[in-house]
């Protein structure tokens, strides 16, 4: 019954991602469709964390490095591309790109990386050290994106024209949306059948019960690093449409404010649950724009929801709607 | 060259005693109560404004400093009777997000009270000079004040928790929670006394570095990921932990962003030495951190797992 319930939101949820812009199309507010955008890539910001963070129960507190490091990846190969700069002359040329495409394997392949990097410093530790260490070096790339003067520093780097997507105009608010969407879409989708397969059980038996699971024979530690990979490339994947939204991208993108709201998304709307981030950013979104609107200040009632959500409301808006408390 | 080093050594030591102030609030509060508190850098905030504050208004630094102190340390207290009792029996995850909150309520409620300009605190006339240094550069009165008041507080941190009644409790609450409340201590007083404590504490250190930079809406944010940094390297929950974490960090951070650029630039030319020096004096201290943790995983002092 309650599963049905559930199953009922997340419908509404998607026929409303997609029925919002289009109406927005018809009455010619091509702004609610760029916030319908804005919902789409942060809700896919939010599934990468909900990966570790909801079914692998490690709460990072570092996404915002990797939701910078796909958006620096789109202004950086596109700033090369615009000035006919290449990146890299020897000991082989590398030329920048305005292909969403490139840009985003780019973006994969580095946040991957980095992810890896972080992943098993942090992964050796638990609890408040894995959430503070994994803060910590989020803050590091943060300030070293504000220091490092060749790509704007704490200015930020402009992306003069949005990049393009073979068949698709991205100049096109509701095209671009729709590619998002999609984008979002695909993520949603991968992310579900990852978490029914032995992969994903492997991945809560670990948040559930690790000694369990060390002795089954599955080692916790290489289930999390491979989770809070895949998770880093989503997110960054998110970081690079984002750059794309904005024509922009800068530090912010990286600091740790980022990591908070990307977590607020998953909370917000229900962790472990997997329309919960895109019930919380679009929860969000439309708090900033009506708040916003009515408010400068309209983060203080914010923080005030957001209190009550933790001190009452557990499970998040599909929790409380669909009437179900959740694991966790 | 010896005086600058010399300068920049007395500066380093400087933020790493406001900074050992920060993290023994934390810390104290982590190894105590178990909660992770994002809002410390809130109270260091609402420390330098109310010094700010109050000394514009009655012309006096040492009433805003009582201020500060007094202010933390109530704005502590009922945050922790309102609502960070609440959190002590959840996970870490419901703690960084109420208390995550807890920053955009106190942030953007500073803004709406003092706007989005930054005040600016005035230092009494009689520590307004510059000192001499062996060297014969000259180090500003007030800076060395700070560095002298903040070792003083440090001493007494250390007193309070090694020789007071209350400092015995606190010690027994890090060590067994159910064992001190059975023996009939007030538990829930005594949470929120530690809590205000670390809140004075944090609202000292602000009014102490608002001297020093302006006083504004955010300006404990920074401070407070040093402190966690602080606290990763010192071990959490230890005092002793805290007090070496931060003048290492202190001494890294402020060396590192001295040092760095004269050393590349010994092989690089000016600019990009000035670039690639600043940029990793930036990542300096996580690096440190990162070290630390692959040696050690609870940290220098921390209890090992």
């Amino acid at each position: 019954m309650t599963m049905n319930r559930e199953f009922l939101i997340n419908s509404i949820l998607a026929i409303a991602l997609i029925a919002v812009p289009l109406i927005a199309l018809g009455m010619d507010e091509p702004f609610i469709i760029t916030l319908a955008t804005k919902v789409a890539i942060f809700a896919m910001a939010g599934v990468g964390l909900n990966l570790v963070l909801g079914y692998g129960g490690l709460v990072s507190f570092g996404h915002a490095a990797f939701f910078g490091i796909g958006g620096y990846a789109a202004g950086i190969l596109a700033s090369h591309a615009l000035n006919y700069e290449p990146i890299m002359e020897s000991p082989f040329l590398i030329e920048g790109t305005t292909q969403m495409i490139v840009i985003w394997i780019v973006a994969l392949i580095v946040s991957a990386l980095v992810a890896l990097v972080i992943g098993a410093i942090t992964l050796r530790t638990s609890g408040v050290y894995f959430i503070m260490i994994t803060l910590a070096f989020a803050q590091m790339i943060y300030y070293f994106a504000i220091s490092w003067p060749a790509y704007g520093g704490e200015d930020g780097l402009s992306i003069y024209v949005r990049n393009g997507f073979p068949g698709i105009n991205t100049l096109d608010p509701i095209s671009f949306f729709a590619l998002c969407a999609v984008m979002l879409a695909i993520a949603m989708v991968f992310s579900a059948v990852l978490i029914r397969s032995r992969f994903g059980l492997a991945l809560q038996g670990a948040r559930q019960n690790p000694q369990r699971m060390t002795a089954v024979g599955i080692a916790p530690f290489r289930i999390r690093l491979v989770a809070f990979v895949i998770s880093a490339m989503i997110t960054a994947l998110a970081g690079a449409l984002y750059a794309d939204l904005n024509r922009f991208v800068s530090p912010t993108m990286l600091s740790w404010h980022m990591s908070g709201e990307i977590m607020v998304f998953v909370i917000l709307g229900g962790v472990g649950r997997l329309f919960g981030p895109l019930a919380g950013a679009a929860l969000y979104i439309i708090l900033e724009h009506l708040l916003g609107g009515v408010w400068e200040f309209w983060q203080l009632p914010l923080g005030v929801l957001l209190l009550l959500v933790v001190l009452f409301a557990r499970g998040g808006l599909v929790g409380v709607l669909a009437g179900e408390r959740k694991h966790v | 060259m010896f005086s600058l080093f010399l300068e920049q050594l007395l500066n380093g030591l400087q933020s790493g005693v406001m900074l050992f102030l920060m993290a023994s609030g934390l810390t104290l509060v982590f190894g105590v109560m178990g909660l992770i508190n994002l809002a410390h850098g809130s109270l260091y905030m609402i420390g330098a404004f109310a010094c700010a504050a109050v000394a514009a208004w009655t012309g006096s630094f040492w009433l805003g400093l009582v201020t500060s102190l007094m202010a933390a340390a109530i704005a502590g207290a009922l945050v922790e009777m309102l609502i960070i009792r609440r959190l002590y029996n959840r996970d870490h995850l419901d703690q960084v997000l109420a208390t995550f909150a807890l920053i955009l309520i106190f942030s953007e409620g500073t803004r709406w009270i003092f706007g989005s300009f930054p005040l600016f605190l005035s230092v009494p006339d009689f520590l307004t000079g510059t000192v001499i240094l062996p060297g014969g550069s000259q180090y500003p009165l007030f800076r060395l004040a700070i560095i002298v008041a903040g070792l003083a507080v440090a001493v007494g941190l250390f007193l309070l928790i090694g020789k007071t009644r209350l400092g015995i409790r606190i010690r027994a609450g890090e060590a067994d929670r159910g064992m001190i409340a059975a023996l009939g201590v007030d538990i829930d007083r005594l949470y929120t006394i530690v809590f205000a404590l670390g809140a004075a504490l944090a609202g000292l250190a602000g009014a102490f570095v608002g001297t020093t930079q302006s006083v504004q809406v955010g300006m404990g944010e920074p401070v407070l990921i040093l402190a966690f940094v602080v606290i990763v390297i010192g071990g959490i929950g230890s005092i002793k932990g805290a007090l070496v974490g931060s003048l290492l960090v202190g001494f890294t951070d402020t060396m590192g962003r001295f040092l760095l650029p004269h050393a590349f630039a010994t092989f690089l030319d000016p600019s990009s030495a000035t670039a690639i020096g600043s940029a990793l004096a930036s990542m300096l201290i996580y690096i440190v951190m990162a070290l630390v943790l692959f040696l050690r995983p609870s940290g220098l002092f921390g209890a090992t797992s």
